[in-house]
């Protein structure tokens, strides 16, 4: 019986009690966690707002019909919701066309980004050779070096495409390679595409994490350098090679400069977005008639209903991928 | 991998050990270590040969035109006429604008950086804590990741509504004496504290929503440092009677600190690659409407070298200030 009073002493005592035999500190702690909770969710609700408050304003704005816009008494919601200005992006923005040829260019140029990538960081992660400090430099050159230094030259070296002069001596002509997906994809398969660098750099820290034994339990066991990669390494990299596929896959869909530079023949959403208002200015016009200017309130309407239609499906996808994701990047770790 | 003595002596030596490697007929070619050396090269062939074809050739290229005078062709092509470093002296001495834009941005950028840092510093911790809703708030603070990509921030930039209707809340602020950061500048300048400091945090604090937005990809880069931390370490501060303030001092920044270096250059970067910012405009204004390209590429390479120097000299201040566990 005495036992367990002196076990449970502070159980069946009220809350005042119990602080006042601590000598206050029991209340303390508990108002400087209160107080650390609220401040907390003060904080982080204004950020989240923040960073909301703009995708919503697009949403409402969107449904809203033109007169709305002006009207000042409207404020978040629309007096009436009209579906006209999603049909007339759409349109601007060739959508069902643009959004299709921007899927597969973005998945076929992420995926090819990503396997050279993964290569290519296993090699600097795990060999020595010669010159490799130079060649790592030239990565970090990559990541640092803004594409829009190399641009003209580019521009040049794939519209009068040659390697070594060999297709001037046999056909007598260099071959233009500007209108077909092919150029951007060499590049992507020679780790040349966007922010690929950092891919690298990124899956480097990965492969270097990872312990050696691992690899020299594979080769005494007899495999080779190629099945050790497959079987051993990729399996246990596939969360950290899928987040790198996520950057590449969501930087891509919305890359202007590439894809204007390379990818010119198709119809891709982003480009098209980024030339709607002069679009809808000329779609405006009677036929034969100069342009007209768009007002500024309803051509940033339709920009925002651009930019949501864009962001949609990434949104979706990050949404169904965001806990590896943020697991993936963990597993990359600090080590330098 | 144990490496013979006397090699990596000379700058050479790397050429040499090359040499050695990869041609048969001597007696390194057949060691274990130069058949590894060689299963190396195959596995980043891909980015050697992608490098020095779309890389360093149109590199070279971009500084040749910088160096010459440019002409386009009627058709296909360009003629380059060599004019030394007059183009050089165009950008920095004749045009009015370059060189007043290259300072105000590199000011900006410098405070941009220190204050994405810090912001996405306490984010990180915020999140790294538990409570409730933070799965929703950690998918809500990485969505700048896609809303600040690509053609988007572009777009955003010429939002003139939203700036026109931010303007016309500002005014209605401001008549009704509301505009919160002023009146607080007021109050402080008033009570004489050290004006330029406060002039710096209220212009952080009005470009917030750039910061935020600018600072997806350092969240989750010091989010992934937090939690690899290992929990035993605040145990064993517990035992020893640390406070939280002093665990985060003494155990959460440095085991953190070395990510502050690649938060840093990326920062940096992001900021440079920017196409909303300034010089990048004028840069792409002078190549394509005034068609300079040598004065073009004379520009970009001023603004690429500042941006280096930049991360050098911020690089080594922060890895001189910072301790790494290896």
């Amino acid at each position: 019986m005495s036992k367990s009073e002196t076990v449970f002493i502070g159980k069946n005592k009220s809350f005042w009690e119990r602080n006042r035999r601590s000598e206050g500190y029991l209340l303390k702690r508990k108002v400087r966690s209160i107080a650390g909770s609220v401040i907390r969710a003060l904080l982080l609700f204004g950020l989240c707002f923040m960073i909301i408050q703009p995708i919503l304003m697009r949403i409402t704005t969107g449904f809203m019909p033109e007169k709305d816009l002006y009207d000042t008494t409207v404020v978040m919601m629309p007096r009436s919701v009209t579906l006209d200005n999603y049909n007339l992006v759409f349109r601007l923005t060739r959508f069902p066309n643009s959004m299709v040829n921007t899927l597969w260019t973005s998945l076929l140029m992420s995926v090819l980004q990503v396997i050279s990538c993964t290569l290519v960081a296993y090699g600097f992660a795990r060999y020595e050779f010669p010159l490799k400090k130079l060649w790592f430099a030239c990565v970090v050159m990559l990541i640092i070096i803004p594409p829009t230094t190399i641009q003209t030259a580019l521009y040049m070296n794939f519209v009068n495409f040659d390697i070594f002069e060999i297709f001037k001596v046999t056909t007598g002509k260099t071959v233009n390679l500007r209108t077909s997906f092919i150029p951007y994809a060499i590049m992507c398969l020679t780790c040349m595409g966007l922010k690929n660098g950092l891919y690298i750099y990124m899956l480097r820290q990965y492969f270097k994490g990872v312990p050696k034994s691992l690899e020299e339990a594979a080769y005494i066991d007899g495999c080779g350098t190629m099945h050790t990669f497959t079987k051993i390494m990729l399996p246990d990299a596939m969360p950290t090679i899928a987040s790198c596929f996520l950057f590449a896959f969501v930087w891509q869909w919305t890359d202007v400069f590439y894809s204007r530079n390379f990818l010119s023949s198709y119809s891709i959403y982003a480009v098209e977005l980024s030339s709607i208002v002069s679009r809808m200015s000329r779609e405006l016009a009677p036929p034969g008639q100069p342009a007209v200017i768009v007002s500024n309130g309803r051509s940033q309407q339709l920009i925002s209903i651009g930019v949501l239609v864009c962001c949609i499906p990434l949104i979706i996808l990050y949404c169904f991928t965001q806990k590896t994701f943020v697991k993936s990047l963990a597993m990359t770790g600090s080590k330098e | 991998m144990a490496r013979e003595k006397g090699l990596h002596d000379h700058w050479y030596d790397g050429i040499v050990d090359a040499f050695r490697i990869y041609i048969p007929g001597n007696s390194t070619y057949h060691t274990m270590r130069a058949r590894n050396a060689r299963t190396g090269t195959w596995f980043i062939l891909p980015f050697i040969i992608g490098f020095l074809l779309f890389m360093l050739k149109p590199i070279m290229e971009s500084f040749s035109m910088s160096l010459s005078d440019v002409v386009l062709l009627p058709g296909q092509g360009y003629h380059q006429t060599p004019v030394g470093f007059r183009n050089y002296h165009t950008a920095l001495a004749v045009d009015p604008e370059f060189n007043k834009y290259l300072v105000e941005e590199i000011g900006q950028m410098a405070i941009n950086t220190i204050a994405t840092l810090v912001l996405s510093f306490v984010i990180a911790v915020i999140l790294n804590q538990e409570f409730k809703g933070r799965t929703l708030c950690r998918a809500i603070f990485f969505l700048p990741v896609i809303l600040s990509s690509g053609v988007l921030p572009g777009i955003e930039h010429q939002n003139e509504f939203y700036d026109m209707m931010g303007g016309l809340a500002e005014s209605m602020a401001e008549s009704s004496g509301m505009d919160i950061s002023a009146t607080l500048q007021d109050l402080l300048g008033a009570s004489g504290v050290a004006g330029s400091v406060f002039e710096v945090v209220f212009t952080m604090i009005d470009s917030i929503y750039d910061i935020v937005m600018a600072s997806g990809i350092q969240i989750i880069v010091f989010l992934s440092g937090l939690q690899s931390i290992s929990p035993s370490l605040y145990e064993a501060a517990d035992v020893e009677g640390c406070s939280g303030w002093e665990s985060f001092w003494k155990i959460t920044f440095p085991m953190v600190s070395p990510l502050l270096l690649v938060n840093c250059i990326y920062t940096i970067i992001d900021f440079f690659m920017k196409n909303d910012n300034r010089v990048m405009e004028l840069i792409y204004q002078v190549t394509y409407q005034d068609a300079k390209f040598g004065v073009s590429s004379a520009m970009s390479w001023i603004y690429f070298g500042v941006a280096l120097a930049f991360i050098g000299v911020s690089s080594f201040i922060i890895s001189r200030m910072v301790k790494s566990y290896e």
